[in-house]
């Protein structure tokens, strides 16, 4: 039965059988996004494109559009409503990872800051 | 070829170890003797142990956490009893190296052996039956999720008779943990078997998560469903996003240990500060796990034994939502003192308080739920007022706590024990007995003693009060916790108090003992025939007692909330419907073959048996390959036997 | 694409995610799979986390930016990048039952992912012969970790690619084995998802 009715369900992440031109194309134009993107993160990293101090500020930003490319293209994560569980979802595994690594990159800092030894002066 | 062990690991020179070992080694060899000498072993195979119907794993899951009960409380008392008497000039009778691994194991165990059990054995048993489906969204996995369970209990428990438990405290914190002071078996033992149930539980949290999700029968729209499943929802959303953390945690604690890794440790730029951010961070959310679903429960009594709606459906569902939300957002409040600056602290000391708020939204409903409603007083009912009054002083503790300066006092001091003992016993503990007074004739057809229930709850109540408010008052004099020697001798009065609470407690859990005996023996009876013992509102009470293996002939169609209520209030149809065949999945060895190879495999690493560990992760993978190359997983339960099934339960005498 | 027509479809009658009774056992095991691999994504963010924290902890010894070599990082960047677009082009062809052309796919897949594992191996493998390995500091605990379990996901996932290609073989497409197929796609991606930030956060930020 998982043929019928389908303007009825929801729409599983990944490749759906019916759109297969239009897929090709998505995966076609994903790539070449891709590509840029990361010709583009190397160039920044390595050249003086960018404000040296600024330099992984504009890493990760290229980094999100990296995965936006792959979220959309790739995986075929829409807007509509047969989407918003698998966005939900997703939003909230997003929002626990930036939690943990903000959270623990701000609290470790502050406890090394906090808790500076006599010897860190000295080299290890 | 043994790796490190050896005849020395049994504690043949131990005493007290030995004589546990020996204990249980009996008490398994007897009961595995019994089932041999009568023959069960056929019905036990094919009916529980390769069941994948999440009603036997549910209550395989609870029965796992009794008996882990009794392992915990034994533990309990002789901590209890060792603070009772060693003061002063007197040693008692447990020397530290031993009281050290009780009381590591005695949170290890309740914290995942016991208080996890219950609360995922109670979703599996309900969600299913309350979304009015047939099972959960992957019924196989969901087996070997269970039997992942057991095996790290096995392993856990092993750790009485072969080698020792780990002496580092149940959260295992570095440079302690670590190789250079904890060189033996006994973390090792710790890690492994939390990293094996660690998967069996997020796999379990993936199931529950889509079956509540993606599984619901029609008409049962998010805003229709039951507060317990909203509940499950948010905790197994929780589990899904916090238990990999754990994993990743304990792998960088073990790769330390193994391959002299230096995540933790003192030398090598190691960082034993990180390890507690990381399990806090994972261990913040696990209490709202174990909550969630407590408060689930509590919702459902109140509603049913007060005979009215829940008030206050929607703010449930949001204040839910919310506590699923922020309790990603207070871990620091667990190591307040470890040296973070004002800023820090403050932030998570606010969000500390503010998380307090949306269970204070629910407690205020259920107050207005039992205040205009027809209240009787049952068993779980008893259990669900015991919890309002105790979670609440448990509560106020916490925000106590969460002030900064007040926990520069407080942390780490036998007050700190008494609030989260407060929280969890009082929450976790009475919620899993109110559900399983409450959901007990369900699973097994009759209704358990009242008389016993209410005396077992009276001494719960009693004993807990007794055990764990001296504690508050010695956490105000300075007593440390996970102390073996008491030096100062002003401390005993409270202590031999608390040793008369854990006494008390010990009557509570006879009596719980009692009751299923004196239950079991008289279920004639009390034989629930009608499939709804206590006017229930939800779906779970509109099949029989126990449900027939696929639930509900045909999925209910639901236009409200307290689906069944509504059905009962416009008179059950006397229309036979029309019966379809259906689809159910076979059972299946596989979770129970998986757990062996993860026994095989987690003793082995812990004793470095290198080649051990080779063949049982091969043949962990074989099982896997097995599993997924296998078809023919359904098996088809034809009309007319559904008819006929559906005709016996509902006494209709009409041919087929 | 009909999406007007979806958008008026009322929640009554949506099946899953509204009431129109339960989900069809492909949406049921994709969503599945996908809550799983966003466990993964917040287990890989502790060990980001960890990373983050200990990327200066050399211990007098090797720094990232000794230890990198951006040629080889963009060469397995490439190879996985390319093989999550073969890998979708596989997907396509096996949901269109075109079985050649899902083999072609697939053993592209296979080889790039396999040569990026190459790669990653032998930079491994050189770092420890130069007295850089993982017990050499917490850096470099923290590197072998998060870089290697990303390699780990990548092996198994060609174990798994070779064990899916083996059931195409002998039982052809049918509809749970394309249900496999479809998790070992949304996986690949995943893997693709959490190189980007290895990459960025490792080898582009370290390396500076």
């Amino acid at each position: 039965m998982d043929g019928d009715d389908r303007l009825l369900d929801d729409r599983n992440p990944g490749v759906r059988p019916e759109e297969s031109v239009a897929n090709v194309l998505s995966y076609t134009a994903g790539l070449g996004l891709a590509i840029l993107l990361t010709i583009a993160s190397f160039v920044v990293s390595q050249t003086n494109l960018l404000w040296a101090p600024g330099i992984p500020v504009g890493l990760i930003v290229l980094a999100f559009a990296q995965i936006g490319v792959h979220l959309v293209f790739f995986l075929h994560m829409g807007s509509g409503p047969d989407n918003t569980n698998n966005i939900l979802a997703l939003a909230f595994g997003l929002l626990i990872v930036f939690l943990v690594i903000t959270g623990s990159c701000w609290i470790m800092a502050n406890l090394n800051a906090n808790m500076m030894p006599m010897s860190a002066a000295m080299p290890r | 070829m043994l790796g490190r062990l050896s005849w020395a690991a049994i504690p043949l020179n131990e005493p007290i170890p030995l004589l546990t070992a020996a204990v249980v080694v009996i008490v398994i060899l007897a009961v595995l003797g019994i089932i041999t000498i009568k023959g069960w072993w056929p019905y036990l195979w094919r009916e529980w142990l390769t069941s994948v119907d999440h009603k036997r794993i549910g209550v395989m899951y609870f029965v796992l956490a009794l008996i882990m009960l009794l392992r915990g409380f034994a533990d309990a008392i002789m901590m209890r009893s060792q603070q009772a008497v060693a003061v002063g000039g007197a040693q008692g009778y447990l020397p530290p190296d031993h009281y050290d691994q009780i009381f590591s194991a005695h949170g290890t165990i309740m914290i995942f052996f016991v208080a996890m059990p219950f609360v995922v054995g109670l979703m599996n048993f309900v969600v299913p039956l309350q979304l009015g489906v047939r099972d959960v969204a992957f019924p196989v996995l969901n087996s070997v999720s269970f039997w992942l369970t057991a095996s790290a209990v096995l392993l856990v428990n092993a750790s009485l008779v072969i080698g020792n438990f780990a002496r580092a405290g149940w959260m295992g914190y570095p440079p302690l943990s670590e190789l250079a002071f904890s060189p033996d078996v006994g973390v090792d033992y710790y890690l492994w078997s939390l990293q094996i149930s660690g998967i069996g539980t997020l796999l379990a949290g993936i199931n529950l998560v889509t079956t509540i999700l993606k599984l619901r029968t029609p008409g049962m729209i998010y805003f229709r469903m039951p507060v317990f499943c909203w509940t499950a929802l948010s905790s197994n959303m929780l589990i899904v996003a916090a238990f990999p953390i754990l994993t990743a945690t304990f792998a960088m604690l073990l790769l330390d240990r193994y391959v002299d890794m230096h995540f933790f440790t003192n030398t090598a730029g190691g960082s034993a500060m990180m390890y507690v951010n990381l399990f806090w961070a994972w261990g913040h959310p696990e209490v709202y796990i174990l909550i969630l679903p407590a408060f689930g429960v509590f919702s459902e009594v109140i509603a049913t034994f007060s005979g009215r709606a829940l008030f206050g459906y929607r703010s449930m569902v949001l204040a839910t939502l919310g506590i699923c939300v922020l309790s990603f957002m207070v871990w620091l409040h667990h190591f307040f003192t470890m040296g973070a600056g004002a800023d820090v602290n403050a932030f998570f000391g606010i969000m500390s308080m503010i998380i307090a708020v949306p269970t204070g939204v629910k407690v205020f409903n259920w107050l207005f739920t039992l205040f205009q409603g027809r209240v009787v007083f049952s068993t779980p009912l008893l259990w669900s007022l015991g919890f309002m009054v105790t979670f609440v002083i448990g509560g106020m503790t916490g925000v106590l706590l969460a002030v900064p300066p007040v926990d520069f006092v407080l942390h780490n001091s036998v007050f700190l024990v008494a609030h989260f003992h407060n929280v969890i016993i009082g929450g976790v503990v009475f919620g899993a007995m109110a559900g399983y007074n409450y959901w007990f004739p369900k699973a097994f057809g009759f209704t358990l003693d009242e008389r016993l229930g209410k005396a077992s709850f009276w001494c719960w109540l009693a004993g807990f009060y007794l055990a764990f408010m001296p504690l508050y008052v010695l956490g105000l004099m300075g007593m440390t916790r996970r102390l073996q020697h008491i030096s100062d001798p002003s401390w005993q009065p409270l202590l031999l108090v608390a040793e008369l609470g854990a006494v008390l407690i010990f009557f509570g859990i006879l009596c719980q003992i009692a009751q299923l005996y004196v239950s079991i023996r008289t279920r004639d009876s009390r034989r629930d025939l009608t499939g709804d013992p206590w006017n229930g509102r939800t779906l779970e009470w509109a099949t029989s007692s126990p449900p027939p293996a696929y639930n509900f002939a045909v999925m209910p169609k639901v236009e409200t909330i307290d689906a069944f209520w509504e059905m009962k209030r416009r008179g059950l149809t006397a229309v036979e419907p029309t019966y379809e065949t259906i689809e159910m999945p076979r059972n299946s060895p596989t979770g129970f073959v998986t757990a062996f190879f993860a026994v095989v495999t987690g003793f082995a690493l812990i004793w470095h048996i290198w080649w051990m560990v080779l063949l049982g992760l091969l043949a962990a993978a074989v099982t896997m390959l097995v599993f997924g190359w296998s078809e023919n997983r359904e098996r088809e339960i034809p009309a007319n036997e559904i008819a006929r099934m559906e005709r016996a339960r509902l006494g209709l005498g009409r041919p087929a | 694409m009909t999406v007007a027509t979806i958008d008026v479809v009322p929640t009554e009658l949506a099946r899953g995610r509204g009431g129109g009774g339960p989900a069809p056992t492909r949406i049921v095991v994709a969503y599945g799979f996908w809550i799983f691999l966003l466990s993964d994504f917040i287990m890989f963010s502790g060990l980001f986390a960890a990373y983050a924290v200990l990327s200066d902890q050399t211990a007098g010894g090797p720094t990232g930016r000794e230890l990198f070599n951006l040629r080889n990082v963009f060469i397995e960047t490439a190879c996985l990048l390319l093989s999550s677009y073969t890998c979708g082009l596989q997907a396509l062809s096996a949901e269109q039952r075109q079985q050649g052309r899902f083999y072609v796919f697939a053993v592209f897949t296979f080889v790039l992912g396999a040569a990026f594992l190459v790669i990653e191996i032998s930079e491994f493998a050189g770092m420890v012969s130069k007295g850089a390995g993982p017990s050499r500091s917490a850096f470099l605990s923290a590197f072998f970790t998060l870089v290697g379990m990303h390699g780990a996901h990548v092996t198994s996932g060609l174990v798994w690619l070779t064990y899916m290609v083996a059931q195409v073989v002998v039982k052809g497409l049918r509809p749970h084995v394309l249900r496999r197929l479809l998790c070992f796609s949304l996986f690949w991606h995943a893997l693709d998802i959490i190189w980007i930030g290895v990459l960025t956060l490792v080898y582009l930020i370290g390396a500076r």
